[in-house]
């Protein structure tokens, strides 16, 4: 059963094409990536999603027409949107206050959880006080303590060096598998997908169609040795051939 | 602190030395003295300087706001506004003011009129950009949360103009108090500004300079406080600062 269900979504900037068609769906309590390559359309699709721009196609959520924009979506932005006047712990309570909850019971509701996302003693710092990473996992907070229905995480890791990128994907792993978030996440990063994901829909260049859906086989915890990671490297070269070969609709700027 | 040290010792060993005549260059030394005589008549001249530029400083900066507000939620108000706003600079303060004077009397209010005048475009421009210089991303997810604009307006776009506002608030102090004793030097009863004037006309250029002192002082201390302020309402800025270089890789 599907909860996110997209039908031929198209988008034009002006006379630009950014998205051809886009066609998916995402089950509840699965993790789904989009992959493609920079600039293909990605945050656009996102923008969809949060109302911030209209496109053409269909775009369902639990079978009813996505109209009612901001009641189904926990959105996470690509730069991690900090507010930098708001220290950590009002950052992190932002979206229940917009909700309506009152200071004091969002803040009680957002403290213990500073402990499992490794932020516990940071509550009253500012953002520029923080490491890369832990505005990232500040970030994430303050998208998953919304409780929304679904998670919409565009490239969160994107900004981050190798080292804390991949340690912070295994957080997110295991996070991932107390919780059991309905998520769409995108991604240019293939070992990413492919380590976080349940499927994954690989995008072509822009105009952006669906150039393959991928299911990820791989049991979890996802692991980064034996018998699992080496079909997870086997999935890896996979997908990267595909991107590489997937040529665009339109042009002839890749032969 | 060390250059204007400097340039009142060149300053004062040229006047003592060069046998110019005190009536035309007088001494820093022969100013500071005259300025500690008659620091009654330049007090009294300074209340009234001081009060013309806050007023009209906090006029401006009232209407400045409620319109930048305004020109925010409605964007067409702005390409008719600018225009005209743009103009009202360009109009030289030495040919304004003792119009403003003629029109509405030696009171208090030409001054108000005249410090807001030369404070408000500046103002006003710095809000706007300063809105609109709001991370898209952060309007966007506020969106997503369900903000309306005027959530959006209070709890992202206020807070991302601070910078613009204080950088605005900053120039325009020191455009305040020009203004006040520009209105002054048109016509007055009391202020530096008229005081200047009588002493100009009295061939004491050493209390004219005095009163230059004076009104330079209080720009300064005026500066200050805005500099202060910002501190106490921004206090991310000097956190970030301090701990820049410092994150832990976790
Ligand atoms: N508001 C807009 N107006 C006009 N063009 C836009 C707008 N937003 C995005 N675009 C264009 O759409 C294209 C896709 O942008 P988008 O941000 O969706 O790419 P992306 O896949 O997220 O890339 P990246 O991986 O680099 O973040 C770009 O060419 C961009 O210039
Ligand atoms: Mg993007």
């Amino acid at each position: 059963m599907s909860r996110l269900e997209l039908r031929h979504v198209r988008k034009a900037f002006g006379g630009l094409d950014v998205l051809a068609d886009i066609s998916l769906s995402v089950g509840a309590g699965e993790f789904v990536s989009i992959l493609g390559p920079s600039g293909a359309g990605k945050s656009t699709l996102f923008q969809l999603l949060t109302g911030a721009e209209h496109g053409e196609g269909e775009m369902l959520f639990d079978g009813a027409p996505l109209d009612d924009h901001g009641r189904h979506f926990a959105f996470m932005p690509q730069r991690d949107a900090l507010m930098p006047w708001r220290r950590i712990l009002d950052n992190a309570t932002l979206g229940l206050e917009v909700q309506g909850m009152r200071r004091q019971a969002a803040r009680a509701r957002v403290a213990p959880l500073f402990a499992e996302f490794g932020l516990a003693g940071f509550e009253r710092h500012f953002p520029a006080q923080l490491s890369g990473g832990m505005r990232q996992r500040a970030a994430l907070l303050r998208t998953v303590v919304q409780q929304r229905d679904m998670l919409l995480l565009d490239e969160p890791f994107g900004a981050l060096d190798a080292l804390t990128r991949t340690a912070m994907q295994r957080w997110l792993e295991q996070m991932w598998r107390h919780h059991r978030w309905t998520a769409l996440l995108i991604t240019h990063d293939v070992r990413e997908a492919v380590f976080l994901s349940d499927r994954i829909y690989v995008l072509s260049a822009r105009p952006a169609r669906i150039v393959r859906e991928i299911k990820v086989p791989l049991p979890r915890p996802r692991s980064l040795g034996g018998d699992a990671a080496r079909q997870a490297s086997t999935l890896e070269a996979e997908i990267l051939d595909i991107i590489l070969n997937a040529t665009p609709s339109k042009g002839h700027d890749h032969d | 602190m060390i250059s204007v040290g400097l340039l009142l010792l060149a300053w004062e060993l040229y006047a003592t030395y060069s046998g110019i005549r005190p009536t035309t260059l007088p001494a820093p030394s022969r100013v500071f003295e005259q300025a500690l005589l008659n620091r009654q008549a330049l007090a009294d001249n300074a209340i009234p300087t001081i009060g013309a530029t806050l007023l009209g400083f906090a006029c401006s900066l009232s209407a400045a706001f409620v319109l930048s507000m305004m020109v925010d939620f409605f964007q067409p108000l702005r390409r008719a506004l600018f225009p005209v706003l743009i103009v009202s600079q360009t109009l030289p303060l030495v040919a304004i003011a003792p119009l403003v004077v003629l029109w509405f009397g030696f009171g208090l209010a030409p001054k108000i009129m005249l410090v807001a005048l030369v404070t408000f475009f500046p103002m006003l421009v710095a809000l706007v950009e300063g809105y609109e210089s709001t991370e898209a991303e952060i309007g966007q997810m506020l969106r997503a949360m369900g903000a309306g604009r005027w959530r959006i307006f209070v709890l992202a776009r206020l807070p991302s103009a601070l910078p613009y506002f204080f950088a605005g608030l900053r120039i325009s102090i020191t455009y305040a108090v020009v203004g006040a004793i520009f209105a002054e030097y048109a016509g007055a009863a009391k202020g530096l500004g008229i005081y200047m004037l009588n002493a100009k006309n009295n061939f004491r250029p050493d209390l004219v300079l005095a009163a230059v002192g004076v009104s330079a002082a209080l720009t300064l201390v005026l500066f200050g406080l805005t500099v202060l302020l910002q501190r106490l309402a921004m206090p991310w800025e000097r956190a970030g600062k301090e701990t820049a270089g410092k994150g832990a890789w976790r």
